[in-house]
């Protein structure tokens, strides 16, 4: 194998000097300096706020913008009806690698669409966003839109996002109400099944 | 006791100002840097929801610093483990008493002169206290007992010593022309202007000490580029070992000291409190023309003047040390021995002679 001997460039007098190439390094840093300085006062009193003083985003208060392919939280996407888009195939479950997606279907009303998920269940703990489940899903039925990223929890337990925060990405733990109609296993009645195809949210 | 009163006032006042900038070099070292490099820099301590730009993280960071828990490695000799960040903040704060920071006062027939200690060889006492700073490097290193520490602290006190030598030799250009080691006088001399328009400062006079001399102190005050005795994120320094206000406290002996050579710098190269073409009864303009002055007007000028000096010192020390990279030991050492001492030594000739030559 050829080697490629990189010999270091010799200085000249003038850089040996030190003090003319520190004042180089000087202007460079004191350009950035004053430039920031001067945009931190513009924008202190609400002038030239289209141009950026800093690459930082301040991040709870200013969100930084995402990309549009960009991965966040998942959702289930809903019916008219209000009744999940999913239809219960478990694609996602099987593709998922890690394993955090667990699907009980149910029989649907409607013979078109055969079945719909009693549970869904999505365990963030484990889930390395791959964004297979997307990707797998023939219905369009769940997504990684929501934008949420700001995951955080105490426990294991709070990780495990239940078919009622999939559905609506706006609830946050603790759910204090359920506001699903159709039947489904829901973790405000201890995991029995409630709600009926017909409005009403007996058990059964 | 009006004495006491008096130099008890002068304590305080140089103390006030030394020990809250030393507090603000902290948020000037992050904020600088954080516009330097396009950042922002800590902003989130508030109180009451005020923020003030992040200047309520010194107090953050002293709060913390003070309730944090401080350890004392097994096997260490405590009481040198404890003394040695003392040894360091003392002498750093003690090398200010000779520091002038404004003219004399005239209170009724009684003459202030604003500076803590009248000392004849003021130069040679800030030395000695540099010097004897070294004693808190090396204590440092050798009662923690830890191999890192001690190796940081011989690395710190020959880097220390080497410099001091060049720095020491370059000030005596500075002596040679103003023919005074008491700092006083040293900036009463410099109130005089060379062909009328400039001002006679160190600076004109000695150009290449000034450099050496900044060089030199700034190795002295283990700053960046020459802060390779700390060298925080890999070379470990000295005080590995420490932890809580006996860590904060070598910090702030680093940041003591940047004021004291900013305070030096300005004293013997930049005129001190002079300012430009004021004497004690006014301006007289180089064209001929007198603006009256009073003397209290006269006296917070000339205090005004030596603090402007000191902060653009600081802000310039600061900006260097987000500008440059670290040295090696080696060139460190190479920079010291035989760039910056052989350069100081051929100053104090070429001074000596061009003196020996023209005022006869």
């Amino acid at each position: 194998m050829a080697t490629k001997v990189l010999r270091r460039r010799e200085l000249t007098v003038w850089e040996k000097l030190y003090v003319p190439q520190i004042y180089c390094g000087l202007k460079i840093t004191t350009a950035h300096f004053v430039r920031n300085l001067f945009l931190h006062t513009a924008h202190r009193v609400g002038l030239l706020k289209h141009l950026r003083a800093s690459v930082t985003f301040q991040y709870p208060e200013e969100p930084r913008p995402f990309a549009f392919r960009f991965r966040s939280r998942h959702r289930l996407t809903v019916r008219d009806d209000g009744t999940p888009r999913c239809v219960g195939c478990m694609l996602c479950e099987t593709v998922c690698p890690a394993k955090c997606i667990t699907i009980v279907a149910g029989e649907h009303p409607d013979p078109n669409v055969e079945k719909y998920p009693v549970r869904f269940d999505i365990d963030l703990g484990i889930c390395v966003y791959c964004g297979y489940c997307v990707e797998a899903c023939p219905e369009d039925a769940i997504r990684m839109d929501t934008g949420i990223v700001d995951v955080a929890a105490s426990s294991r337990d709070e990780m495990k996002l239940d078919i009622h925060e999939l559905m609506n990405p706006a609830l946050r733990k603790p759910i204090a109400e359920c506001s699903l109609k159709f039947p489904h296993q829901c973790r405000l009645a201890e995991g029995q099944l409630r709600g009926s195809w017909d409005g009403s949210t007996d058990e059964g | 006791m009006e004495d006491l009163i008096v130099k008890l006032t002068l304590v305080g006042v140089m103390f006030f100002g030394v020990l809250n900038l030393a507090a603000l070099h902290t948020w000037l070292e992050r904020k600088q840097s954080a516009i330097i490099q396009d950042r922002i820099g800590a902003n989130r301590a508030d109180i009451l929801g005020w923020r003030l730009m992040g200047l309520f993280h010194p107090l953050a960071d002293a709060i913390k610093m003070f309730t944090k828990e401080d350890l004392v490695p097994a096997g260490a000799d405590k009481a040198l483990h404890t003394l040695a960040p003392f040894f360091s903040v003392f002498f750093a704060l003690a090398a200010f008493a000779a520091i002038p920071f404004g003219d004399r006062v005239l209170i009724g027939d009684r003459v202030i002169e604003l500076q803590i200690a009248k000392i004849d060889v003021g130069l040679l006492y800030i030395f000695a206290m540099l010097s004897l700073g070294v004693y808190g490097v090396i204590l440092a290193g050798f009662a923690s007992r830890s191999n890192y520490a001690l190796l940081g602290g011989l690395r710190a006190t020959a880097q220390m010593i080497s410099y001091e030598i060049a720095l020491g030799i370059a000030i005596i250009g500075v002596v040679l022309v103003y023919g005074t080691m008491d700092l006083q006088e040293v900036v009463r001399g410099q109130g005089k202007l060379l062909g009328g328009w400039i001002p006679l400062w160190g600076i004109v006079v000695q150009p290449v000490a000034f450099f050496v001399f900044l060089t030199a102190a700034l190795a002295e005050t283990k700053r960046t580029p020459f802060d390779l005795p700390e060298g925080e994120p890999e070379i470990i320094g000295y005080f590995v070992e420490y932890s809580g206000m006996k860590f904060g406290m070598f910090y702030l002996t680093d940041f003591l000291e940047t004021i004291l050579v900013a305070c030096l710098a300005t004293t013997l190269f930049f005129g001190g409190w002079q300012v430009p073409y004021l004497q004690a009864d006014g301006f007289h303009f180089p064209w001929g023309s007198m603006l009256p002055v009073s003397q209290w007007a006269y006296v917070i000028l000339g205090v005004a003047s030596f603090s402007t000096k000191v902060l653009i010192f600081c802000v310039l020390f600061m900006q260097l040390r987000w500008t440059l990279p670290r040295f090696r030991y080696d060139q460190l050492m190479r920079l010291g021995w035989l760039g910056l001492f052989p350069i100081s030594v051929v100053n104090v000739l070429v001074t000596a002679s061009a003196l020996a030559l023209f005022s006869s």
